[in-house]
């Protein structure tokens, strides 16, 4: 389950980001800003070696005391970050991978709303629900 | 609270009620002033009135509930009808008449009980139904209503509709109308009519907001947005009420719309009485309407409405882009933005809907589901296609598509399924299992990589002829035992034998492959595609569903071994009884011995053939093949087999094509004594592994052919035995056929580790390349 999920914008500002109230949210929204940087470095050295594939799950991040990063990144540069409780270790990198594939499906149902312009934040109720499901269930 | 059990009309009168106090439109609560004043309109003394709300509970949760409202409700009645207040009467209580409820704030209401106590005869009911919805809409216009529904009073209570009296301020004119029409006899609502054709006007001003200029918006028109009493009135068709809605800028259309909205107020009047929960369903009239509008975007009407069409379309309604954007999320039911004609009379129908002030459900109703007609099955099967692809949302189309069948419920199951998909085909992907598939049953098209796969139900003995086979097909090059693998069902057929035993002739393992032309010519077509596209490890993904790299990880030596393993296992299977039925001797010109791959081959087909020519063959192609046995060890087995049976010099043959271990050589040089069948050589392979092979097979190529050439040439003329046993020939033809696949499968699988060592080896390289310059430093 995931405490912070936050989509990112090609250009690096954030369309959705939300995470568990409970905690000082903005320590989630440093934390993401500083794992654009290592996204970025992914970005840039998976692309040397294979031009035209590029893996879209890029993978933990980096680690901290209390959590970890998670990146997924589209092909239309649009990054996806979660970040988890490190003390939830039954986490495995499937499920974070299936949380991404979730979330980029929903982003693709979004995109397709042809209300919705590409760059606004992100305000569906659809995606909010998915969101949700996957955020931690704290009480 | 214990379970309520109401009669029809119960629930429909306490419904409505509910509806009425539930000011706040939450469909869940009444609030408790409505309520509490409603419960003093009952006319019972206070204390009852508090012992009512104990009773039901709502003292308990502090609010009226929709069972508390009920339950209170049923208590009014008990205690209007002079019963003792008891729980229990609750539902012992038969027969009970509906709570009566003086006309305290709103005279509809007791008109409304008064009507309900008169019909409460099941007959006029579902007359009434349709006129239910007398809810007074209430709030600030009651009191303008009053006065004028009053004089309309008097002849209510006699006519069995329950006919909206105060009916909502804001109803159209010739929506009353259209009641009058509808339910018989309301011939007193003129004056009702005229009446709010006076609160009409108050209404036009609120209302000349969302006045558009399109005439079709007008058209649909709806009500001011505190018209909660629409809720209450059909509690089921209100859009239906938009149709006939009069906007208040519109009443001089409203003869055009009254046309058109009378067959709709028909129909929607007998939906009151049938759908009475559903709230969302699409009338007829509705629909036509939405479907001419359709036309005019998109006169297909099987086909789409672009997402671009339908958000100009839409944003001329002045909803806000929020709730269009909702409404979009609701209504394109396949994502794939574009509508439907469902969808688009789904989203239309959203759109009246909350026009007409009502809230947007979080899920799409059922009754605007699009009717999801085309049910292929494409969903389920999809994912076998689409194994081999990463996971990516695309993969969630074959889901989502209008396939699906109607389970509309099930749809965010199904979304939760289509992960489920893309683990399965994302897993699959990595799996390295290999199945078994029938590649022989090659598409039509032979260029095609994707051959649908075929499981078979196989005998160990097919299962490897199965797994050359598709190892083959992801080597390089044309390995002539391709065609033998083809050719296993055609085991007894001797005549293939020449022609197996030439390509055998043209087979060389090691690192020329000269597929002679004789074997693609001879070749069926099959295999020969399948040699074709087995060019690359891809065709064997293709063929596979789990796409299973054919060949062991590449980049571990090691690992391959385990394929070996896996082989040999596969192999010693049937390898097991092959010495026992090795044993006796297929009287068999002599082998030739050295091609390994080819052995077990040429020893089916010289033992099918029986002829001595056959083994002048064999041995002239010998020296060409690469023996790749891995184990000749245990050729010592078959010698002391051979030795014990004399067979014919099948066996020798055998024996003469060992990989170049000199221990082998050895036996080989001795073994010409026992002849013995080929099949032996998944024993052999057992006894050795592939990293020995590999080598072996680089170093002892040309050993091999020398050995094998020195031994035939030591090789006593073989005995024939005279009596042939046909059957036993098949049996070793079949015998030393599946030996050869297997040979073969390990052939390419050793081609592949040297081509993947190769591999390894200029990446190794290229790296020390660009590490070089950092050793200067």
């Amino acid at each position: 389950m995931a405490v912070c999920i936050a989509v990112i914008a090609k250009e690096n500002y954030p369309l959705y980001i939300r995470s568990v109230p409970t905690q000082n949210e903005l320590k989630f929204h440093y934390t993401v800003h500083t794992s654009l940087d290592v996204v970025e470095e992914k970005i840039s050295a998976v692309g040397k070696s294979l031009g035209d594939q590029r893996e879209l799950y890029l993978g933990l991040l980096y680690p901290t005391e209390d959590y970890k990063v998670y990146g997924y990144v589209t092909n239309s540069k649009v990054k996806f970050v979660i970040v988890v409780d490190s003390s939830n270790t039954s986490l495995r990198d499937n499920e974070i991978r299936s949380m991404f594939r979730k979330l980029h499906n929903s982003f693709t149902d979004v995109m397709c709303n042809p209300f919705h312009n590409p760059g606004d934040q992100i305000q569906s109720k659809a995606f909010d629900g998915i969101v949700s499901g996957m955020m931690v269930q704290t009480g | 609270m214990e379970s309520l059990t109401l009669t029809d009309n119960e629930q429909k009168y306490y419904s409505d009620l509910f509806v009425y106090c539930d000011t706040d439109n939450t469909k869940k609560v009444a609030s408790n002033g409505r309520v509490l004043d409603l419960f003093r309109a009952a006319q019972l003394p206070s204390e009852v009135v508090l012992q009512i709300t104990e009773l039901c509970g709502a003292t308990r949760l502090g609010h009226f509930g929709r069972s508390q409202f009920y339950i209170a409700l049923k208590l009014i009645a008990i205690a209007q009808s002079g019963l003792p207040l008891r729980v229990e009467s609750l539902n012992s209580v038969k027969d009970l008449p509906l709570p009566r409820f003086v006309v305290g704030k709103n005279e509809a209401e007791a008109r409304h009980a008064a009507l309900y106590q008169d019909t409460d005869s099941q007959g006029l009911y579902p007359a009434s139904a349709t006129a239910v919805i007398p809810r007074p809409p209430g709030r600030g216009h009651q009191n303008k209503k009053g006065p004028p529904s009053s004089t309309s009073l008097p002849p209510e209570p006699t006519s069995p509709v329950v006919s909206p009296h105060q009916s909502p301020p804001t109803s159209p004119p010739s929506w009353r109308k259209h009641k009058r029409q509808h339910s018989g006899g309301n011939a007193e609502r003129q004056p009702v009519v005229a009446a709010t054709g006076v609160v009409w006007t108050q209404f036009r001003e609120p209302q000349s907001g969302p006045v558009p200029v399109e005439g079709m918006w007008s058209s649909h028109s709806p009500p001011p947005p505190s018209q909660e009493s629409w809720v209450s009135f059909t509690a089921d068709t209100p859009p239906s009420s938009a149709l006939p809605a009069m906007h208040p800028s519109s009443v001089q259309e409203s003869t055009t719309i009254r046309t058109v909205a009378s067959a709709a107020t028909t129909n929607e009047i007998q939906r009151q009485s049938s759908g009475y929960d559903d709230p969302w369903k699409i009338t007829d009239e509705q629909r036509q309407y939405y479907i001419n509008q359709f036309k005019t975007i998109q006169p297909d009407l099987t086909g789409f409405i672009p997402g671009s069409a339908a958000k100009e379309f839409f944003t001329k309604s002045k909803l806000p882009i929020l709730e269009l954007s909702h409404i979009w999320e609701l209504s394109d039911f396949d994502k794939d933005g574009a509508l439907t004609l469902d969808e688009f009379c789904a989203a239309f129908h959203l759109v009246v809907a909350r026009k007409n002030g009502y809230d947007l459900p979080e899920k799409l109703p059922e009754s605007l589901m699009p009717k999801l007609i085309d049910l292929d099955d494409s969903a389920v099967p999809e994912p076998t296609a689409d194994v081999g692809y990463s996971g990516s949302p695309v993969e969630v189309t074959p889901n989502k598509s209008p396939s699906m069948p109607s389970l509309n419920q099930a749809w965010p199951e199904m979304n939760q399924s289509s992960e489920q998909w893309e683990t399965f085909s994302e897993r699959s992907s990595s799996s390295q299992t290999l199945t078994q598939f029938d590649s022989n049953i090659a598409p039509a098209d032979p260029d095609t990589a994707i051959v649908h796969p075929v499981p078979i139900r196989m005998t160990p003995s097919k299962i490897h002829m199965q797994e050359m086979e598709l190892k083959r097909t992801g080597s390089d090059h044309n390995h002539p035992t391709s065609p033998l693998l083809a050719k296993p069902p055609e085991l007894s057929e001797e005549a293939k034998l020449p022609a197996s035993m030439k390509f055998v002739a043209a087979n060389t393992v090691g690192d020329g492959y000269s597929s002679s032309d004789s074997f693609t010519s001879d070749q069926e077509p099959i295999t020969r595609q399948r040699s074709q596209s087995g060019t690359s490890p891809e065709a064997l993904k293709v063929v596979a569903p789990p796409p299973p790299p054919p060949r062991p990880h590449p980049s571990h030596s090691r690992s391959s071994s385990l394929d070996m393993n896996r082989t040999f296992a596969a192999t010693t299977a049937p390898g097991q009884p092959q010495p026992s039925t090795i044993a006796y001797p297929p009287a068999v010109p002599p082998r030739p011995l050295p091609t390994q791959t080819s052995v077990p081959l040429t020893g089916h087909r010289a033992e099918a053939e029986g002829a001595p020519g056959g083994g002048a063959v064999l041995t002239t192609t010998s020296p060409q093949q690469i023996p790749q046995q891995p184990n000749f060890a245990d050729f010592s087995q078959f010698q002391a087999f051979a030795a014990s049976e004399q067979p014919s010099s099948l066996p020798e043959v055998d024996i003469h094509s060992e990989p170049g271990q000199v221990g082998c050589y050895m036996e080989c040089a001795k073994g010409s004594s026992g002849p013995l069948a080929p099949p032996p050589k998944p024993i052999r392979r057992r006894l050795k592994s592939e990293d020995e092979l590999r080598p072996e097979d680089e170093q002892h190529g040309p050993q091999k052919s020398n050995v094998i050439a020195a031994v035939l040439a030591t090789q006593p003329s073989i005995p024939r035995s005279v009596g042939k046993d046909k059957k036993a020939i098949q049996a070793s033809i079949r015998r030393n056929k599946e030996t050869n696949t297997v040979l073969a499968r390990l052939n390419s699988e050793l081609q592949q580790q040297l081509k993947d060592l190769l591999e390894e080896r200029i990446s190794l390289e290229v790296q020390l390349e660009q590490l070089r310059p950092f050793s200067h430093l």
